[in-house]
């Protein structure tokens, strides 16, 4: 699996969309086929994927609510999502 | 009970194109008095309110519909993922940009073939070189660009070609669908059904590009059921996920259940969430309660839903039976003769011919489509 670098700007692949789902009341990232429920970390993490931020200022963005959330674990968690074509994984 | 996510909007059952193995329905004279503009933006506020969240623009060819962006415009503004699947004929560059600005999230172009004497003439009409100017356009205006391809007996050993050409245009993704055999393709079937032989050769190419490609191009490969041991999970299960809204408003579970012999219906004369929730069509094979045996007490059942509906009724009479294509199918013998008959096919010159195509007629009595300006 393809795991973010450090120097790596991660950034939503441009067929995806960062949505709310209205009638079940939680976050969802949006595929031509596909929809995946994200947790409210998810969330804040694939909003702050730019294309600008690096992984660990992606970490350092997070809202106080999220801040303990494990720079191991942004980072397994945007692998997934890189390897299934959904985050793109450019160097900057 | 569940809430669907997809809408199938089917705007309109005219197209330019006559390709033989459109999953369109043979009889298209009661599709003719289609929803108007303000129809369809009420059918995209109940589906948004009901829990859709992604709304695929389909047809026939979408592109017909001169109010394609209003439509557009209306479900981005609900927040709806918005998907068009288009031949692309008619997609000129000021549609397109039309499109773009009403917030049109992704658009998937079907190519019949890598060149363009086969494509043309699949698609029955010269269609190949503008595919590939929209094509180029998509990516252009900077949209995510997937390539549908219908593969069958004809172009199925040209994969690899394919997905050159795929790669020239910088598809993002290509979508390599085998024929599902429902309207002019179960018609045309024995003519389209590729042998095994094929298949094997296919999977090779395929996952040899896989690799090569890995991290530039997503190729999705759907295996063709006939060859499969066990049935698809239709639609993920009927009237669970997803639902169609075809060209009059009729509402299906899914897109090639016209002719399964159900009560109509309409969004014209109900809510869609009635329709969703209570209409006999959509409660008629939700869950297992409908199943007979083998799938009653199959391990199975929660699965693949016992496979497809339409299959059933259109292979065997009876939309309540196990789908044929499943190996325990009491009527699997109707399945496993068409594998047969395309797999070893009679000696002679003619390998790989098989019977003569028929193409998708033009839709009556709407009148023929204008053409497009090229672009
Ligand atoms: C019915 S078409 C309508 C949209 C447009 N006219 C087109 O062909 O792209 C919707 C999608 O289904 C594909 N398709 C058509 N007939 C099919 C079949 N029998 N099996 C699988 N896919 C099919 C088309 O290639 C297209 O991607
Ligand atoms: S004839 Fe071809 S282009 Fe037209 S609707 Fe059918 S599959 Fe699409
Ligand atoms: S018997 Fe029915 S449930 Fe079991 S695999 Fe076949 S179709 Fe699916």
């Amino acid at each position: 699996m393809t795991e973010p670098a450090r120097t790596e700007r991660p950034r939503l692949a441009p067929h995806t969309r960062l949505s709310f789902d209205r009638a079940r009341q939680r976050h969802v990232l949006l595929t031509p086929e596909a929809v995946i429920v994200l947790n409210d970390t998810g969330a804040a993490v694939l909003g702050l994927c730019d294309g600008q931020r690096t992984l660990a200022e992606i970490v350092a963005a997070l809202e106080p609510g999220y801040r303990e959330v494990p720079a191991d674990e942004v980072r397994q968690f945007l692998g997934h999502l890189a390897a299934a074509g959904r985050v793109d994984l450019a160097d900057g | 009970m569940d809430r669907p996510y997809g809408l199938l909007a089917e705007l309109t059952y005219a197209c330019p194109l006559q390709c033989p193995y459109c999953s369109n329905p043979l009889d298209l004279s009661r599709y003719g008095d289609e929803l108007t503009t303000a129809e369809w933006q009420q059918v995209l506020d109940q589906a948004s309110e009901l829990g859709v969240l992604q709304l695929h623009l389909s047809g026939g060819e979408p592109l017909q519909r001169r109010d394609l962006t209003q439509i557009t415009r209306h479900a981005s503004a609900l927040g709806l993922y918005t998907n068009l699947i288009t031949s692309a004929l008619g997609l000129s560059a000021g549609r397109a940009e039309e499109l773009r600005a009403a917030g049109l999230d992704h658009v998937q172009i079907s190519i019949q073939a890598d060149e363009a004497l086969l494509s043309d003439r699949i698609a029955g009409t010269p269609s190949f070189q503008r595919k590939l100017t929209a094509a180029r356009l998509v990516k252009k205006l900077d949209w995510p660009l997937t390539l549908n391809v219908v593969l069958h007996r004809g172009n199925v050993d040209r994969i690899a070609r394919i997905l050159d050409l795929a790669e020239e245009l910088g598809a993002d993704r290509i979508e390599l669908a085998h024929t599902q055999y429902y309207g002019w393709a179960l018609r045309n079937r024995d003519g389209l059904l590729p042998g095994r032989d094929q298949l094997e050769r296919a999977e090779t190419v395929v996952r040899a590009a896989r690799t090569r490609l890995q991290g530039r191009m997503e190729i999705i490969y759907v295996l063709p059921d006939y060859y499969s041991r066990h049935p698809k999970p239709c639609m993920g299960g009927w009237g669970r996920r997803q639902l169609t809204v075809v060209p009059n408003g009729d509402v299906l579970p899914c897109p090639t259940a016209h002719e399964v012999p159900l009560p109509r219906a309409s969004v014209r004369e109900h809510p869609l969430a009635w329709i969703w929730d209570q209409s006999p069509v959509f409660q008629a094979f939700r869950g297992t309660g409908w199943m007979p045996e083998p799938c009653r007490s199959c391990d199975r059942r929660e699965l693949d839903f016992g496979g497809c509906r339409c299959q059933a009724f259109q292979l065997t009479g009876d939309a309540a039976r196990t789908d044929p294509v499943c190996q325990l199918s009491p009527d699997h013998e109707l399945v496993a003769a068409a594998v047969r008959a395309a797999s070893d096919p009679a000696p002679g010159p003619s390998r790989g011919a098989g019977p003569a195509l028929i193409p998708r007629p033009h839709p009556h009595p709407r009148p023929q489509p204008r053409p497009e300006p090229h672009s």
